[in-house]
């Protein structure tokens, strides 16, 4: 079929190819934030531990020479990161929001600074798979080139949907996330649940961020991320703390994404950057119309702070 | 910043213990707000020069150039002063809402729709005379920051939006609206590689204070910050806001307006920010573009919680971190550092300071008892 016969065709296509190739990192942050947040507290430097697992994985996979070192690399990074912020808010009195913004600004600060000798080598990175061999359109081959990554994300949304309702350490962490007191008097250290919960949310991040890297775009430099880690903070609220939600937000904000570039390539180019604030937008619109002074947002961790 | 932090202690060490054993009871508060983000402020540094000697680098030779490019010279002060300004301005930004317990991250928002409104109005009045221009820019900067900050505080009072989320939000939101004018209605069509609105005209910007490079917007900044403390511990609104900051049941419970108290504070806040852009606009740059996205919104928090929230002390911290961010040159020159050093510094200050929180009340000999 020749390039032109397809059209408009072009613009769902390639919402359906950013659906699922942009809202993987978003899935790994959101899913990652949404267990620290259904802990009781907030992590915002995720923004932070993304740029710093994009940066990692593809100096490691550069140095390895296997991408999935990389991964590895860049989830152990991020949680790392998660362990520092849980650490520091552990401390008495401190605010965990500003935490929050000083670990993105260290984040970010500490990947550019390491990561300048990695802008011009060429990392192996990781493999795609076929699914649209069926098809002999171009654009639905490249719409369907999947990566692994993107396929864990999806199954771990379920996962952490039913080990938040029946395992014993999802019910912990909603425990401390509801009343830490409960979970006091249950005899478990709710600092201790925080600090895991931070740091397996960093893990997740971390890897959100190798997927930057190490497929799409694909390659490190200093402009990769533009704020999709504070965009998946706000995917969590949006989805309202619930896994299952978080991987539908994600492809929603991941299509959203992909509909200014898809746009601009058949012609409408007006708009292109308010299409890219959309999540934002959205985010905004459904705690404008879900808050409401007397209550907090439904579904929302009772310690968290954010929605006190 | 070592100078600052010996002070207090030297003073402790001859007065306290004999002459005047009162001296902790009264100052201790005091000392200690200089003295533990102080301390924070070293162990930032000391902890950044094992950074860069893990890479080779010597850390005198950073401390020194350090001092060199923020402080050592008329030329580098100079620079320093000029980064101060906007931090300044958007350091009130976070340390206003503060008084009222709101934790307030959107300075930058604030500061792009200021200086976009500030573009738009110099631009609407072309050809009237250069003072006219001048104020109508001030005016439509400090409203359009102030009624984006302001957008913040009335969703947290009247719908419960939690206000640190939503003005995040609405930074990102305000960079979308910029580059839309920016590549659209507004576009320069001169402007090829980086789209920008049409420029000011050199007439109408506010220049440099008489005898140095530094640009007015400094003087800006000192007002603000000089007047937001007379605002917040001298006036009876200052009073109120700090209650209702301290225990908004105890404020609504003695009739205080908290509503009204919220919307000024946040216009008040997101006005200064918004000056910032406009400062921007008219002394540095000439006309809006992305460029104004340069993060001094986000440094402005670290000031802010540097300063703990404090108008007065906003002014010192926003020239020292003004100084780092001007020495980012030097040692990317002479050491062959990334430029993002800077960020890599600003970002362990800040994780310091967060962290020093824990400690006030806790140094035993702060406590004053004999």
């Amino acid at each position: 079929m020749a390039d032109g016969s397809i059209g408009l065709w072009t613009v769902p296509l390639a919402v359906l190819g950013g659906a699922i190739r942009v809202s993987t990192p978003f899935l790994f942050v959101s899913l990652g934030e949404c267990i620290t947040e259904r802990s009781g507290r907030i992590n915002l430097g995720l923004e932070g531990t993304l740029v710093m697992g994009a940066m990692s994985a593809y100096g490691i996979s550069y140095l390895s020479g296997s991408p999935w070192l990389g991964v590895l690399a860049a989830g152990i990074t991020g949680a790392m990161l998660g362990a520092l912020h849980a650490g520091i808010c552990s401390l008495p009195r401190v605010n965990d929001v500003a935490v929050g913004i000083a670990l993105m600004l260290f984040g970010t600060g500490l990947a550019f600074y390491l990561g300048k000798p990695l802008i011009e080598p060429t990392a192996p990175r990781l493999p795609a798979i076929d699914f649209g061999w069926w098809s002999d359109i171009p654009q639905l081959r490249a719409a369907l080139r999947v990566n692994v990554l993107f396929l864990i994300g999806v199954a771990l949304a379920p996962i952490l949907y039913w080990a938040f309702r029946t395992t014993r350490w999802g019910l912990l962490i909603r425990t401390a996330g509801e009343s830490s007191d409960a979970a006091r008097a249950m005899g478990h250290s709710v600092l201790l649940i925080r600090l895991r919960a931070t740091m397996v949310g960093g893990f997740l991040a971390g890897i959100g961020g190798s997927f930057l890297s190490l497929f799409y775009p694909g390659s490190w430099n200093e402009g990769l991320s533009s704020g999709q880690g504070i965009t998946a903070v706000a995917l969590v609220i949006f989805a309202r703390w619930d896994p299952l939600l978080c991987l539908w937000a994600s492809l929603a904000f991941g299509g959203a994404a992909a509909l200014g570039p898809a746009l601009q390539s058949v012609g409408v180019t007006s708009g292109y950057h308010l299409f890219n604030a959309a999540p934002y937008i959205l985010t905004l619109a459904i705690m404008i119309i879900t808050c409401s002074p007397k209550r907090t947002l439904t579904g929302a961790p009772a310690e968290l702070s954010i929605t006190r | 910043m070592t100078t600052e932090t010996a002070d207090p202690v030297s003073a402790v060490g001859a007065v306290a213990p004999a002459a005047d054993a009162g001296f902790l009871q009264r100052h201790g508060a005091t000392i200690e707000y200089v003295l533990i983000p102080g301390a924070a402020l070293v162990g930032a540094l000391a902890l950044f020069g094992i950074f860069v000697a893990l890479f080779g680098k010597n850390p005198l030779d950073l401390y020194f150039y350090m001092y060199q490019g923020a402080f050592g010279t008329w030329f580098s002060w100079q620079n320093t002063l000029t980064r101060a300004a906007p931090l300044i301005l958007t350091a009130l930004c976070t340390a206003l809402p503060a008084q009222l317990g709101m934790v307030i991250i959107g300075g930058e928002g604030a500061l792009l729709i200021g200086a976009l409104s500030a573009t738009s109005a110099a631009l609407a009045l072309q050809g009237m005379p250069p003072l006219v221009i001048q104020i109508a820019m001030v005016c439509a900067g400090v409203i359009g920051g102030g009624l984006w900050i302001m957008l913040s505080g009335a969703l947290r009072q009247y719908r419960g939006v939690n206000e640190t989320i939503s003005s995040l939000l609405l930074v990102y939101i305000a960079l979308a609206i910029l580059n839309h004018l920016v590549e659209g209605v507004m576009r320069d069509p001169a402007s090829l590689n980086k789209p920008s609105t049409r420029e000011i005209s050199a007439v109408n910007m506010i220049g440099t204070i008489p005898g140095t490079d530094v640009h007015w917007g400094l003087v800006f900044g000192l007002v603000a910050a000089v007047a937001a403390y007379i605002l917040i511990y001298h006036t009876v609104f200052g009073f109120a806001a700090r209650v209702a900051g301290g225990n908004i049941r105890a404020a609504k419970i003695v009739g205080l307006g908290v509503g009204r108290l919220i919307l000024t504070i946040c216009f008040l806040a997101g006005g200064a920010a918004g000056l910032a852009g406009m400062v921007e606009v008219a002394a540095v740059q000439g006309r809006t573009n992305a460029n104004l996205a340069a993060g001094y919104g986000f440094t402005g928090i670290l000031v802010a919680f540097l300063a703990r929230q404090n108008p007065l002390a906003i002014i010192p911290v926003a020239i020292l971190l003004g100084g780092i961010s001007a020495s980012g040159g030097l040692l990317q020159r002479r050491l062959g550092l990334p430029d993002a050093s800077v960020l890599v510094l600003q970002g362990i200050i800040f994780v310091f300071v967060l962290a020093s929180d824990a400690l006030y009340g806790r140094i035993g000999f702060l406590k004053g008892k004999s």
